[in-house]
């Protein structure tokens, strides 16, 4: 019984981790329309900045400025490349960002090469004991700092101006341009919350029980998309039950592996694709997405 | 004039690639093969991606099942009964293994009917990791993590490799890589063709409608999900024929081979050589696939690049940067890729030399149009 609520503990941490970057994922979709497959890089960019900064000005400081880096790496693609791409479907912006990827990757994991590199974080290896339940202390944090961070961001999204300009541009964005909001500004303002959300998300994800960050996070930054997917592109709220559903599903079929292993070796990394492709055979928009209507 | 130039062109190729063997080396008759079979495959991404307009991230995994459904249908079972197989006849299993892939196509339907966009690029996502879970956990039919040989083509009695006897023709020995590059010559030709009587007749139509107004292209009477599942069909199978044709020139398969990189790497091809056009995906599965091997022979000559095993950026990440770059590039500036150059510097030739021709309304959809 105890395993069972480690690894339940354990993957809704995991899972609040997937919830920040699907959340980023989200925001873009939702301010510009495009599906950013750029956005493991964005993660790359933020863990190698804390990572590399750490020894220099400290952890706290070295993880602002690895949140406004990739926050500021975000916003330059958005400057530099999205806006000014002139194309005829949604399609071809997502490969842009896939070249976009390609080359960010390529870069970083040269750089970074063989090393594990350590971000520096005040947790350590710390193990907490909850009664008989161990649970370390960075999966407390990670659930702890996911929860205000994802609060801070729906409140925001809700109640400042900005929130508001940036429901009114996905909900109707010629209409919103015509009411005076800026949509330049609204779309940039969105990738780099997005860049922001990743910086973090690649913290948690590089911390113990995970060795550091080495040039496999982009892999597994990967299965935020199916939680994405999985909650709706559309939906805030859905990207986080996306991401604790996909954190949970990852963690428990790890975990209970021996039992599993008639189905094959190394099933945790497949099931979170698994569950996404069930839930799409349901529900073609997700769980919580708006099925599209068009008015003809 | 163009009613002599253009058939001009056409035998000029047609000798460049007949001579070729005679004259290039190994390295570059294997190279010129992968860039083939990469644009076998690319045809058939660009008739799904570029055509109509579905996105889709997971090629790689029906070249995986194209490869080693050859190499499980072909080979004979190893005496250890480590490894099964059918033991047919080549051509036999290369048929088969392309079917295979379209019944994977197939099985996929569900979903590749339905969704459109972003959630079928992410969708189609999920086939490569599950792909790869399959393959390294079906140890018989793949050999496992190390792969397993591949059984050299025969066609009616001719073997596609080096041994028995060294064929010798004007002087240059004919081994496996010589006799392949005609194999792949052919197939490339009759996908290229079959793709384009595909794409110029009803069912072009159809799926160009289909990616340009969905409901308008369903109100005009095309079965819009059963068009975009056969597409997908159509287009694994195309990544099958790939797969055949990758796994004969490497002479084993890899399961890691078959991973994201590869499958990021068939859509810059279409996206650099042009979007929703035979040629176009030919110019950038070239492209794409040349350009590793061209900077790793010329690495010291080249400024940037460093020489292999030296500090610095090397040979295979300098291209893959360039070819991500060139994506970004394409997609901002040329609209219509490198073959979308190539019509119209041809177009304002033509212009020149001929003036007064009727313009031609160009058939994109205005943004009004547009879903």
């Amino acid at each position: 019984m105890s395993t069972f609520i480690e690894l339940l503990v354990g993957g809704i941490s995991v899972g609040a981790v997937y919830a920040l970057i699907a959340l980023g994922f989200v925001v873009i979709f939702k301010a510009t329309e495009v599906v950013n497959f750029a956005h493991a890089s964005l993660l790359l960019v933020g863990g190698f900045v804390i990572a590399k900064t750490h020894p220099l000005v400290g952890f706290w400081a070295a993880l602002l400025l690895g949140v406004a880096g990739a926050a500021a790496l975000g916003a330059l693609i958005e400057f530099a490349v999205i806006r000014r791409a002139n194309v005829l479907s949604h399609s071809v912006l997502a490969i842009v960002t896939i070249g976009v990827d390609l080359i960010l990757v390529t870069e970083l994991t040269r750089q970074i090469g063989t090393e594990v590199l350590a971000l520096g974080d005040p947790w350590g290896s710390d193990v907490l004991q909850l009664g008989s339940v161990n649970v370390p202390a960075t999966r407390i944090a990670a659930l702890v700092s996911a929860a205000v961070v994802i609060t801070a961001f729906l409140l925001a999204f809700k109640y400042t101006s900005w929130g508001v300009a940036m429901r009114a541009t996905a909900e109707d964005s010629e209409t919103a341009a015509l009411m005076g909001v800026r949509r330049g500004r609204v779309s940039m303002g969105a990738w780099a919350v997005a860049g922001a959300l990743a910086a973090v998300a690649a913290l948690f994800m590089c911390v113990f029980p995970t060795p550091g960050l080495d040039r496999n996070v982009t892999a597994v930054a990967m299965k935020a998309f199916p939680a994405a997917i999985l909650g709706g592109l559309d939906s805030t709220g859905g990207a986080l039950a996306g991401g604790f559903i996909i954190g949970i599903t990852e963690s428990l079929v790890g975990g209970y592996q021996e039992e599993l292993s008639f189905l094959g070796r190394g099933l945790g990394d497949v099931a979170p694709f698994l569950v996404m492709i069930i839930v799409l055979l349901i529900r073609p928009a997700g769980l919580f997405g708006t099925k599209e209507l068009a008015r003809v | 004039m163009s009613r002599i130039v253009t058939p001009l062109w056409w035998v000029l190729v047609a000798a460049g690639v007949v001579v070729a063997p005679f004259y290039l080396d190994g390295i570059w008759l294997q190279d010129g093969l992968f860039a083939m079979a990469a644009a076998i495959g690319a045809i058939g991404l660009n008739l799904l991606t570029g055509a109509t307009g579905q996105l889709s991230m997971g090629h790689a995994f029906f070249l995986a099942v194209g490869a080693f459904g050859y190499v499980y249908f072909a080979s004979a079972p190893s005496g250890d009964g480590e490894l099964d197989g059918l033991g047919l006849p080549t051509p036999l299993a290369a048929v088969l293994a392309v079917l295979l892939a379209g019944v994977a196509g197939g099985l996929f339907s569900p979903i590749a009917g339905r969704l459109k966009g972003a959630y079928l690029g992410i969708a189609t996502l999920a086939l490569i990791f599950i792909g790869h879970f399959a393959m390294s956990n079906a140890t018989p039919v793949t050999g496992g993590h190390n792969g397993r040989p591949v059984p050299p083509m025969e066609l009616f009695g001719f073997a596609f490799t080096d041994t028995p006897e060294p064929l010798v023709i004007a002087g240059v020995p004919f081994g496996a890589l010589e006799r392949l590059w005609f194999l792949g010559v052919v197939l490339l030709v009759g996908a290229g063709l079959f793709a384009r009587g595909v794409l110029r007749g009803r069912p072009g139509r159809a799926m160009n409608t289909i990616r340009d107004h969905e409901i308008a292209a369903g109100v005009m009477g095309v079965p819009v999900t059963r068009y975009r599942a056969g597409v997908f069909v159509l287009s694994s199978m195309y990544g099958g024929l790939a797969g055949v044709l990758i796994a004969l020139v490497f002479r084993q398969t890899v399961p890691d081979y078959f991973g994201l990189i590869l499958a990021l790497s068939y859509l810059a091809m279409i996206i650099i050589g042009g979007l929703g056009s035979v040629a176009g995906a030919v110019i950038g599965a070239f492209f794409v696939s040349m350009l590793p091997s061209l900077f790793t022979r010329y690495s010291d000559a080249l400024p940037l690049v460093a020489p292999t095993g030296q500090e610095g950026i090397g040979a295979a990440e300098a291209a893959q940067i360039l070819y991500g770059l060139a994506v970004v590039v394409v997609v901002l500036f040329l609209p219509g890729g490198l073959f979308g150059l190539f019509t119209k510097a041809r177009l304002r030739l033509a212009r020149r030399s001929a003036p007064a021709a009727p313009v031609k309304h160009a058939l994109t959809p205005t943004p009004e149009t547009r879903n």
